[in-house]
């Protein structure tokens, strides 16, 4: 009836498990008993889970990341305060504990933290910039939504029921496979990516088409905005990389519940396969996460150094460069595994060529805030707290991305170092500095200032102290990964490092402080006019927050600083002389049920409960077909409501003046 | 170049770090390139950075002195500038990087007067066998050669995927199933080393280290006449036990082995005679 | 509503049906992505029989040979149905996409036939990691197929309630796509799975 599940998968077996359980399970039931205190159930399910409006999306996806954020970071500095005490002693957490925390760590923050962010911020702003009223298929980025959830609510409830995998965020075979690993913690984290992965991939063929099909009329493909580029590239390498890791983790998936030999050690199994495809996927990610983080700081550079993006079509080029290469450089993970010098000379020499348009892109945010007028704003911060850091982490790349080089550093605590300093600085950095710009025109009033410096100076200065230690232990041999140790010479380094999170943690602090006291003030802080930074680009030619249907009236584009031209021009906050109806996408409860029927399939799977799977699967099935088979999915908006509306945002905007 | 990065990290306990502090010259050849590529890429990290906070602290919004150009965005000359410097810094690196990959080949044999010493290692949950098949003896978590004399490794795994990894002597390559890799040793003078298994392989990882000892050839004969006189053996009724999930293992001496050993441990993953698609090189 | 008003109306739904378009042929790409790597895994795949039988003892090519005329021909049929479409013909829509479902049907059929004759034969998945590859890669165009004929049924339902309208007649378009698509990686697997095998 149950599968394998039993009343052994509860977590009574350790009290740190057990602890871990009941905050999860206590913070579910919290958040329940607010919304049911305050009556919010039903306005959540009609104005959010429903939604299909690109906007209230992104601002789910955002929430979903802060949320896996949050988690991911515990597990940090669990393993941080495990490391630091355990010289010649267990520590505070058996192995198999440990191993869960680092497997859970790398696997949270790379799939549904940086992915959900991402994604987030692209259906917040993509459309806005672009000049449309919503994405191509806006049903579809409902179900993109759940199903990304879907996910992290498997990875989540492995805390609760049974254990995580113990096979670090990789999942190399044979390791995970079933013969090493017999239990339900690699099931978790199959399906936890396969289920998101769907929607990722989905996402991505939504933006492409959104980006090539959308976009007001005048704004050519040298019109976009960087980040609209950034977006573009991204979603195309998520739509052609995401299927490499379908095929990776479904056919692990294969060899542990049929027990077929795609990567088992003996009856013909090849685990250097899955190396091969795991990273086919895993490099391209790599630039998914951080191209749009790139068109961010290219934003924001421009805009607080009060000057145009300098060498706009070298950014272009070598963002378009970027995403070619990107699938050409997967090998560099893996030198040590006996290929050839000369197959490990050409992907090393290709890891290198891709440093070049990256190269570019530091230039050019140098020479744009060359001659400019920039204003610290916490956005600002993060870009240039990114640049400093990130260069030293593409340094550390270069150094790692020659063989020999490799042969002595990697699986050290070096490569450790080497890819957070690429990730924290040039992806969260990156997320953040996106967050705190846009969420005055997300939310409609001010972002707390002092707050949102706080966080980027406890989180830059966290970083150092928490990673630059973890590059001299890599120097000094340190393997990744590692419970315990019995090199006392090891240990300050891990002590400085687990500082660093503990300042890192205050920066976390200050974030959640910041949208405490942000909300707390908004109704002194309202955003009247929609262009709070004297923005350039689209998105702020609407109001904060912007109508559903985005543009009363599509903008006409004729510059690449679109709103920054009409306010030069004097044809910004033009009324015209009449409103047309505006067709909406219809609000449906199917992304949320997909979702739902998604964890529970993806749950079913793990415990191997089949009638489940089948039901959930037909659930699915059902509702797919049922809503395909729909053609009214839109409602018009009639011209009268439409002018309500705007005529509100027009009195606002002359009570300001 | 390379003398003045030593001098910057020699001023603490780093100077005895196992990568600043090769004792072989594959390790120092592989250091050396690390330190190489370092200074290369001082060259733009250094300037980038300066100029950041530069530009940040000279174009502050308060310092209307500054010069302001809010509309500058192009200029041929420096666009190219943004190519070039980087592309002529990777085609720098990119040429050592294809020679020094060439060179440091980890299957390519050591140049050397004298014959190598053969040493056959298995990884194993959570420990480490070294087979010796000219003396006929085998060790578990200790590796023992004679300073001077290069060391020819062959590696394979009898569980997981594990990476073989000495720092100061010969850096690392994965140790699989069913499969051989090679490594290149050669220890300048006698010393004891660290070696271990750097890629996660479940709950004995980190405790799976061995000791790696440089000696005198005379000592070297010594060890092996020891090693001798213990009697065990290990053969096919023998190495399934040792085989076994086991944690943090004493040095363990076989004064017997069977001939065939190492590669019976290969092939049982690879039954009859198809061969396997692996691109490993024997 | 006024006339222009309609036209406009008119406008944004070719839009979307444009749009459509182009996401399906994105998806289809993303999905030969997967089809290019499963068959790389099989190729590297076909040494690792574990001292199992090997694709020349196990294949029969009139078996594929039938699946794949059976395949091209429901192609043919599909674009037949297609035709029809366009000349607004509801009757010999159905009728086209029935012996498409047919084919398709049979193909399946023999398909099914195959594995069960294999799997009897002690010769099923789990036996190599040759078969692993050989089971999921024609298994995968297998299930592709399978959803297709469900997918036919589902359009031939909308086709006889609905009539040859905008919406069913750009699905019944992009469902056309997905058929034909089906064909191109049949003739890769019997190229690269069946043929070489008996070789």
């Amino acid at each position: 009836m149950f599968g394998k599940l039993t009343i052994d998968a509860l977590p009574f077996y350790s009290p740190i498990a057990a602890g871990g359980a009941a905050v999860t399970v206590g913070g579910a039931l919290l958040v329940a008993v607010v919304l049911t205190y305050l009556k919010a159930w039903k306005y959540l399910w009609t104005d959010w889970l429903t939604s299909v409006d690109h906007k209230r999306i992104g601002i789910m996806y955002v929430v979903l990341a802060l949320i896996m954020l949050l988690r991911g970071f515990v597990d940090a500095l669990m393993m941080r305060a495990q490391q630091a005490m355990a010289l010649n002693a267990g520590g505070y957490l058996p192995p198999e504990h440990f191993d869960q925390i680092f497997s859970s760590h790398g696997t949270i923050m790379i799939f549904f933290m940086a992915m959900p962010f991402m994604t987030g911020l692209m259906n917040v702003i993509v459309p806005l910039q672009i000049g449309t009223r919503d994405v191509a298929f806006p049903w579809l980025n409902a179900v993109s939504l759940w199903l990304s959830a879907a996910g992290a609510a498997l990875v989540m409830v492995s805390l609760v029921i049974g254990k995580f995998s113990t096979a670090g965020w990789t999942g190399y075979p044979p390791y995970s496979g079933v013969e090493y690993n017999p239990g339900v913690g690699v099931d978790y984290w199959i399906w936890a990516i396969l289920i998101s992965g769907v929607g990722s991939t989905m996402s991505g063929i939504n933006f492409i088409v959104t980006i090539l099909k959308r976009r007001a009329p005048g704004m050519t493909l040298m019109r976009m905005t960087p980040f609209v580029w950034t977006a573009l590239v991204a979603s195309v390498l998520m739509a052609f990389a995401f299927p490499a890791i379908t095929v990776a983790c479904g056919l692990l998936a294969l060899d542990r519940l049929a027990g077929m030999h795609f990567f088992t050690n003996a009856h013909g199994g090849n685990m250097m396969n899955y190396v091969n495809l795991f990273w086919i996927w895993g490099h391209p990610e790599v630039y998914i996460l951080i191209l749009p983080a790139f068109g961010i700081f290219s934003e924001v550079v421009s805009t607080f150094s009060r000057k145009r993006l300098f060498g706009y079509e070298s950014l272009v080029y070598a963002t378009a460069a970027i995403g070619i290469l990107s699938f050409t450089v997967w090998l560099h993970h893996f030198f040590t595994m006996g290929s050839s010098a000369n197959v490990n000379a050409f992907f090393g020499v290709m890891t290198m060529i891709i440093a070049v348009p990256t190269g570019v892109k530091v230039f050019n945010w140098l020479l744009t805030m060359y001659r400019g007028r920039i204003e610290f704003h916490p956005s600002m911060m993060w870009s240039i707290g990114f640049i400093v850091t990130f260069v030293i982490g593409g340094m550390t790349g270069v150094l790692l991305a020659i063989p020999p080089a490799d042969f002595l550093m990697h699986n050290t605590t070096f490569l450790v170092a080497h890819f957070h300093n690429m990730i924290i600085p040039g992806v969260l950095f990156g997320y953040l500095a996106g967050y705190m710009y846009w969420f005055p025109k997300a939310f409609g009033f001010a972002f707390h200032r002092g707050w949102g410096l706080g966080a980027f100076w406890c989180w830059i200065i966290g970083f150092y102290l928490a990673f630059m230690p973890l590059y001299l232990l890599g120097l000094k041999g340190m393997p990744r990964r590692m419970e315990t140790y019995n090199d006392p010479t090891w240990q300050p380094y891990l002590l400085v490092a687990a500082s660093g999170a503990v300042v890192v943690l205050c920066g976390i602090g200050c974030m959640v402080m910041q949208l405490y006291v942000s909300i707390r003030d908004r109704a002194k802080t309202r955003d009247l006019t929609g262009d709070p930074f004297d923005g350039r680009t689209l998105e702020w030619s609407t109001s904060s927050p912007p109508p559903p249907y985005n543009f009363a009236v599509i903008p006409t584009v004729s510059d690449r600083e679109a709103f920054l031209e009409m306010k030069e021009k004097g044809t910004a906050y033009r009324r015209p002389a009449a409103y047309e109806p505006i067709r909406v996408p219809s609000n449906t409860p199917i992304g949320v049920i997909l979702g739902a029927f998604g964890f529970v399939l993806g749950f079913a799977m793990v415990w191997h409960i089949w009638w489940l799977v089948l039901a959930s699967g037909l659930v699915m099935f059902a509702a797919v077909i049922v809503r395909s088979s729909n053609d009214d999915q839109e409602f018009t908006m009639s011209a009268s409501e439409v002018k309500r509306i705007e005529d509100q945002r027009y009195r606002q905007l002359g009570s300001r003046s | 170049m390379t003398a003045g990065v030593a001098f910057f990290v020699g001023a603490c306990d780093l100077k005895r770090a196992a990568v600043i502090d090769p004792k072989g010259p594959i390790a120092l050849a592989e250091r050396n390139l690390l330190f190489d590529a370092f200074c290369v890429m001082m060259l733009v990290i250094v300037p980038v950075i300066v100029l950041t906070l530069l530009f940040a602290y000279r174009y502050r919004a308060s310092n209307t002195k500054a010069v302001y150009t809010p509309t500058w965005a192009n200029s041929v000359r420096l666009d190219a500038l943004t190519w070039l410097i980087p592309a002529l810094i990777v085609m720098a690196v990119a040429v050592l990087l294809w020679r020094s990959t060439h060179r440091l080949d980890p299957y390519r044999p050591l140049e050397s007067k004298e014959a190598p010493l053969d040493v056959q290692v298995v990884a194993q949950d959570w420990k480490w066998l070294f087979i010796y098949p000219e003396q006929g003896i085998a060790v578990v978590n200790q590796l023992a050669f004679p300073a001077g004399r290069p060391v020819s490794l062959r590696i394979t795994s009898d569980t997981v995927m594990n990476s073989f990894y000495v720092p100061q002597l010969a850096g690392q390559i994965y140790a699989m199933a069913g499969m051989q890799t090679r490594l290149q040793m050669l220890a300048d003078q006698p010393g004891t080393f660290v070696g271990r298994n750097s890629q996660y392989s479940g709950g004995g990882y980190s405790q799976q280290h061995f000791e790696v000892q440089a000696m005198s050839q005379a000592d070297f004969d010594a060890w092996v006449a020891r090693a001798k006189q213990g009697g065990a053996v290990l053969d096919a009724t023998t190495y399934p036990a040792l085989a076994a999930k086991s944690r943090a293992n004493p040095i363990t001496y076989y004064s017997t082995v069977e001939p065939r050993l190492f590669d019976s441990i290969i092939d049982k993953y690879r039954h009859s005679g198809h061969a396997h698609s692996a691109p490993v090189r024997r | 509503m006024s006339v222009a008003h309609m036209s406009e109306h008119e406008r944004e739904e070719i839009e979307t049906h444009e749009q459509r378009a182009l996401g399906f042929w994105l998806y289809l790409m993303g999905d030969a992505v997967i089809f290019a790597l499963l068959f790389a895994t099989y190729a590297i795949m076909i040494p690792g029989t574990a001292g199992g039988p090997t694709g020349k003892q196990l294949f029969d090519l009139n078996n594929a040979a039938l699946e794949t005329v059976l395949l091209l021909v429901s192609s043919m049929t599909f674009g037949f149905a297609s035709l029809q479409v366009k000349a607004g013909n509801r009757g010999a829509v159905l009728a086209w996409l029935a012996i498409t479902f047919l084919l398709g049907t049979g193909f399946v059929f023999l398909e099914v036939r195959e594995f069960a004759g294999m799997i009897a034969k002690g010769a099923g998945p789990d036996r190599s990691g040759f078969l692993s590859a050989f089971f999921t890669l024609v298994g995968t165009h297998g299930v592709h197929v399978t959803m297709g004929l469900i997918w036919i049924v589902v359009l031939g339902a909308q086709v006889a309630f609905k009539g040859l309208t905008m919406p069913v007649a750009s699905r019944l378009n992009r469902l056309g796509l997905f058929w034909h698509f089906l064909d191109i990686a049949w003739i890769g697997i019997f190229s690269i799975v069946y043929l070489p095998g008996l070789l």
